[in-house]
Parts: C-alpha cells; sequence; structure tokens
C-alpha cells in the first residue's frame, strides 16, 4: 500500500523524537455541533492522531465512561451518516490529521462493509478498527478495507502470544493498536514496565508503529508509556471531561470543548516530555 | 437462494458457520480463549470419560430421561393430533438449562478454570449454573439485568441461596441483552481464571454446537420414546424460541427425518406489527452482536433494539446462529406467538392437563393450540415443556388481576 496520511505522521512525529499523541471522542458526543467544535479543535490542542467512535448500541468492549458517551451520543440521534459527515466537515479545514474510526463491525455489516469503505474513504476516513472481527474473518472488511485503500488497524492484547501475532499482524496497517490491559476501555491502569516488553515483543514481529492504549489517563502516564510506544492513546479520560461538562439536563455548555482541549493539551505535554534522547 | 444441504446436522464448519450464520466475532482478548475452548471441547468429546459423567449426572443428579408424557385431555379438548410433551419442566431445578450447564462446568473443571460466569433473563439459567456451581464447588457470578432483577424475585433468591453473586445490570433497558453485554466485559478482563458458561446455543463458536450437543439429550430420548410408545416417528415437533437452545436440543436428532415438520415459537409480544416483540426470526435481519452472525431486532443504522416479550426467557433481540440457517433453508417454520395467545395457553394447560407451564413453553403450547386441530388424529405432535411455571406465578397472577 502506498503511503497513507497515518503512515505520514507517525514517520514526521518520528521524525521530532517523540511519539504520537491518539485521542479518542465518541460521534455525536454529547450532541453533533459540539462533537464537531471539538473534533475540529482536536489538532490544535496537540492530537496527533483522531480515533472518532462510531456509536453501538452494544459497546461490548467498552467500560462506563465510553458506554455513557455512547448512549448521550445515540440518544442525540447521532447516525453513521451523521459520523461520516463530521469527517467530511474536518477535512475541509484538515488535509493532514489522520482520521480513524473505532467501533463495532454490525453497524458497518448492515450498510455493506464495501459500500461502508467508500462512503468513508470519500469522506476522508484513514483507517477502520473494529473490534469485533479478528483476523479469522479478515475477508469480510479487512481486505475489502485495504483494497478501498483505508488502513486496517488490528488490536492486539496481553492474550495475543508470539503464536498468534503474526495472524494478527498479517494484514494489519497503519499502525498497531496495543490494548496495555486484559479488560475493558477505561479501567486499570496499565505497568508500564510490562507494557514496554510487550512493545518490544510485538516489535520483533513487525515494523509498524505500535500506540498504546486502554487506561491512559495523566500526562505523567502518556510520558510514561510514550518511552517505549510509538503512540499512546486516550479516550475514556477525554470523554468523561465532556461528562463533567454537561448541565443537569446532560446538555453542552460554554466549558464543554474547552474541557477537552485543556486535557488534551496537559496530556500532548507529557507526551513531548517522551521525547527520545 | 440458499441450496438445500445433503444433510441438515453437518454444521457448524471449521469456523463455526452454518451457511453464513455463526461465527467468532469477539475482542482480539478473547480469540486465543475462545480457540483454547474449542480444542478443550474437541478432547473433551473424544473422552469416552467426560461422556460417562454426564451421562451419570443426566440420570441421578438431573433425573433424566425426562418422561414423555401424552396429554390425553387436551388432545381430546383440540380435537386433532395426538399431543405429547417432553417433560423437561421436571428436570431438577425445574428447566432444560441444567443439561447445559452439566455439560459445560465438568469442561471448566477439565480447562482448570476456578470462577464461573453467567447472564441470565428470566433466571432459569443462572439458577441452574448456581446450583452446578455449588455442586461442584466454584464461586459464581451472574449478571441479570436490573429490570429483571425485579420481575424475577423468587429467582433471584434462589441464586442467592445457592451461594452466587447477582450483579444487576443498569445498561441499557436492564434485560438479558445487557447482561450478556456485562459478562462479556468481566470474562476480557478475568480471562485467565474464568470460565463463561452461556446458556443458550448462541455466541461465538464454540458456544452454540457446544450447547446444542448437551440440549440434544432432549431429541434424542424423544425419539426412542416415541419409537417405543407408537413405533414411528412424530409429524411434528413444536418449541419455543429464546435464544433457542431448548428447541435445537429437541430438533436436531430429527432434522434429516423429512416426514417430520419442524416448528419454532418466537415471542409475537403484543404483535409484530411495532417494536414490542422479540420475533428476530420473523421481524428482524441478519447482523452480527454478541460473538455470531445471527437475525436480530435492529434498526436501519445497525442498532439492536430492544425487545418486548411476558416471557423474560424470550426477551432476547436475537437468535442461536443455527436457527437462522434453518429458517434460511427451510427446513424449520418459525412462527410467533403472541402474549396473550401465550397467557391462554398458560391457562388450558393447567386446568385440563394439571401443569403448571413456565410462559417460554407457553408460547410453543400456544402453536400447538392453532396446529393440532388442524391435523388428523391419528398424527401425532411432540412439544417441548421445556420449563416449569412456579417462577412465573406472580406474572401471570398481575396479568390476570390477581392480588397476590
Amino acid at each position: 500500500m502506498p503511503d497513507s496520511r497515518i503512515d505520514r505522521r507517525f514517520a514526521a512525529v518520528k521524525a521530532a523524537g517523540r511519539p504520537a499523541l491518539v485521542t479518542f471522542i465518541t460521534a455525536g458526543d454529547p450532541d453533533l455541533e459540539t462533537s464537531q467544535a471539538i473534533l475540529d479543535a482536536l489538532p490544535g490542542a496537540g492530537a496527533d492522531v483522531i480515533e472518532i467512535g462510531m456509536p453501538f448500541s452494544d459497546p461490548m468492549a467498552e467500560g462506563v465512561p465510553i458506554q455513557l458517551a455512547t448512549q448521550r451520543a445515540l440518544k442525540g440521534g447521532q447516525t453513521m451518516a451523521k459520523t461520516l459527515s463530521m469527517v467530511r466537515r474536518f477535512r475541509e479545514r484538515d488535509a493532514d490529521t489522520p482520521i480513524v474510526l473505532m467501533g463495532y463491525y454490525n453497524p458497518i455489516y448492515v450498510r455493506d462493509p464495501k459500500a461502508f469503505v467508500k462512503e468513508a474513504k470519500d469522506a476522508g476516513v484513514d483507517g477502520l478498527i473494529v473490534v469485533d472481527i479478528p483476523p479469522e474473518a479478515d475477508d469480510e472488511l479487512c481486505i475489502p478495507a485495504l483494497e478501498g485503500g483505508l488502513n486496517f488497524i488490528r488490536l492486539a492484547t496481553p492474550t495475543t502470544d508470539d503464536k498468534r501475532l503474526p495472524a494478527v499482524l498479517a494484514n494489519t496497517s497503519g499502525f498497531v493498536y496495543y490494548v496495555s490491559i486484559t479488560g475493558i476501555t477505561g479501567s486499570a491502569s496499565p505497568d508500564a514496565g510490562k507494557v514496554s516488553a510487550a512493545v518490544s515483543r510485538i516489535k520483533r514481529h513487525t515494523d509498524l508503529p505500535v500506540a498504546v492504549g486502554f487506561g491512559v489517563k495523566t500526562g505523567d502516564q502518556a510520558a510514561e508509556i510514550g518511552r517505549s510506544a510509538d503512540g499512546v492513546v486516550v479516550g475514556s479520560v477525554l470523554v468523561e471531561a465532556i461528562r463533567a461538562s454537561l448541565d443537569a439536563h446532560g446538555r453542552a455548555t460554554g466549558g464543554t470543548v474547552g474541557a477537552v482541549t485543556d486535557l488534551v493539551r496537559e496530556i500532548a505535554s507529557g507526551v513531548a516530555r517522551a521525547k527520545r534522547g | 437462494m440458499t441450496m438445500k444441504p445433503n444433510t441438515f446436522r453437518a454444521g457448524p464448519d471449521e469456523r463455526g458457520h452454518f451457511g453464513i450464520f455463526g461465527g467468532r466475532y469477539v475482542a482480539e482478548t478473547l480469540m486465543p480463549l475462545i480457540l483454547d475452548l474449542e480444542q478443550a471441547y474437541k478432547d473433551a468429546k473424544a473422552d469416552p470419560a467426560y461422556q460417562a459423567e454426564i451421562d451419570d449426572l443426566n440420570a441421578h443428579y438431573t433425573g433424566r430421561p425426562s418422561p414423555l408424557y401424552f396429554a390425553e385431555r387436551l388432545t381430546a379438548e383440540l380435537g386433532g393430533a395426538k399431543i405429547y410433551f417432553k417433560r423437561d419442566e421436571l428436570n431438577h431445578t425445574g428447566s432444560h438449562k441444567i443439561n447445559n450447564c452439566l455439560g459445560q462446568i465438568l469442561l471448566a473443571k477439565r480447562m482448570g478454570k476456578t470462577r464461573i460466569i453467567a447472564e441470565t433473563g428470566a433466571g432459569q439459567h443462572g439458577v441452574a449454573t448456581a446450583t452446578v456451581c455449588a455442586r461442584f464447588g466454584l464461586p459464581c457470578v451472574v449478571y441479570m439485568g436490573k429490570t429483571d432483577v425485579e420481575r424475577q424475585k423468587p429467582n433471584v433468591f434462589r441464586m442467592k441461596l445457592l451461594g452466587a453473586e447477582i450483579v444487576p445490570v443498569t445498561a441499557g433497558a436492564g434485560t438479558l441483552k445487557d447482561a450478556m453485554n456485562e459478562a462479556l466485559r468481566d470474562w476480557v478482563t478475568n480471562v485467565d481464571s474464568t470460565y463463561y458458561l452461556i446458556g443458550t446455543a448462541a455466541g461465538p463458536h464454540p458456544y452454540p454446537e457446544m450447547v446444542r450437543d448437551f440440549q440434544a439429550v432432549i431429541g434424542k430420548e424423544v425419539k426412542e420414546q416415541m419409537l417405543a410408545a407408537e413405533g414411528r416417528l412424530p409429524d411434528a415437533l413444536v418449541a419455543a424460541v429464546g435464544g433457542g437452545s431448548n428447541a435445537i436440543g429437541l430438533f436436531h436428532p430429527f432434522l434429516d427425518d423429512p416426514s417430520v415438520r419442524i416448528y419454532g415459537v418466537e415471542a409475537g409480544g403484543r404483535g409484530l406489527e411495532g417494536n414490542e416483540h422479540c420475533a428476530s426470526l420473523n421481524a428482524g435481519k441478519p447482523g452480527v452482536l454478541h460473538g455470531n452472525r445471527t437475525y436480530l431486532l435492529q434498526d436501519d443504522d445497525g442498532q439492536i433494539l430492544e425487545g418486548h416479550s411476558i416471557s423474560a426467557g424470550l426477551d432476547y433481540p436475537g437468535i442461536g446462529p443455527e436457527h437462522s440457517w434453518l429458517k434460511e433453508t427451510g427446513r424449520v417454520d418459525y412462527v410467533p406467538a403472541t402474549d396473550d395467545e401465550a397467557l391462554a395457553a398458560f391457562q388450558l394447560l393447567t386446568k385440563v392437563e394439571g401443569i403448571i407451564p413456565a410462559l417460554e413453553p407457553a408460547h410453543a403450547l400456544a402453536h400447538v393450540i392453532k396446529l393440532a386441530p388442524t391435523m388428523d388424529k391419528d398424527q401425532i405432535i411432540v412439544m417441548n415443556l421445556c420449563g416449569r411455571g412456579d417462577k412465573d406465578v406472580f406474572t401471570v397472577g398481575k396479568m390476570l388481576g390477581f392480588d397476590l
């Protein structure tokens, strides 16, 4: 596959001697307009790569923060069409920051995977992370995505042993997302020592950048994880900041966008401290 | 159009598919575990000692074989085909769920797992799981939707007595689907120690196959008992389908007997016109949820809908993948029965035969009431009476305006 926006961004960040900051928000949380404003503000606050969660009614791998974010978005009427329109609007003003859509298979399956890949590519999406479609089912979505010009980013986990890693990495492109704990998003904090060993292990099998997520909550943690990883992913803590900024009726306030961008700035400074020698 | 297969009993294939249905759609953290489980089940099946232990427990703990009972008064009342009930409601714990739990807990022990988790809707599977955990001395955590905890209090208390920890799930509508999400979250967090004892013939491969195999004891017994009683196979089989484990257990041994017509009865709730039903095969479309591709109740954007049924055990927006395949191949007819029809059937059986059925098989009976009069008197229907109604007397009392 030719260089993608994701490849170029990881290369540029590596040249600057630091890991990438990958930020996650749920599309449509807490409403479409505010979510668009947050998305548009993320690169300025220090996000190198943006993951946008496609809301799904049954987010089996998510902890409470992203479950609640998903419920807010769906209650606000978020749909796949609106999620893709957010990316299209973002692309009107930002041609360089990679966008990865993250979620579950069913909302893609009902639209037809090939049709979805084309819609996503046309909207300006660069990659997909689909939690519940393992490499054993690569023919269904991963291969059509690669053929349609999208990166397909796979999760590797502490249970992915050396025997299984080659299968997981076979059709992965863009980067590898290492899930730092056995568990759901936004729960336990990862152990930096174990993460470092795991990243080294994955790097023995691939030249792709390895980003680490699940449980990273602060700039200091990001700095620690970023010493070994090529990227640090934060998500639950950002959607928690959204939740904390809402009024008593669950609506966005004047502080909602700033709550997210302030936190992204703090974590970005942590990532910058992870600068290598 | 799907090609007619030579046999309906060969599935699933190596990747766990029944036609396009089934499969393994789970997060990577669980994949190695699912593959281990598949291997462990293959090894266990090849070990005569494993099957012997199941047979022994079935006979002496559960009380198998369950009787095949000729319902003489109901037959006369309906004036058509002879009606037989497979009496799985007489099993220890009061339903067919125990058949599956015994098979799986023996497997969990073989795998060296030290903690059991389960999801439950009506609480029948939760009770059966808590029972086998007590029997084998393993800690048990049962996830149950908050709505179901409130409407199934007797079963919640039984599970607590049996030593299980009940975790009420508040996400979503607080029913079976949400309990299953939460059980999957627990499993992904505790992969090393924990065995997820799924209660129906759904979920990622190998669960649909494994649960079917454990429940197929129902159909195997019916075949022998029917040959002994009538010297021939029945003309029709009827069973309720929620996730579909009692139904597939009855149906599977008969799938290649073309003279046997087979009916699965879905929860029609308040009717199929709106969204207040759980008839995923009649009113849903294929999708991917909880580890498998199958018919689901969902909107145009692929969001899963909350179903409705008077029966908590049928209140699930999906269905086991083998049923989806049996529908598409045309081997099994799936028909709905409404809340009202089930309630009427519940009362009829109680009055005419002195058997209080659970609301789940009351749905199957609602179809028997329609079917029997259209058949000749020398024809035979077997219905799976898969659970007893003790747990439902409060719900039914409320519906009938009776102050308990």
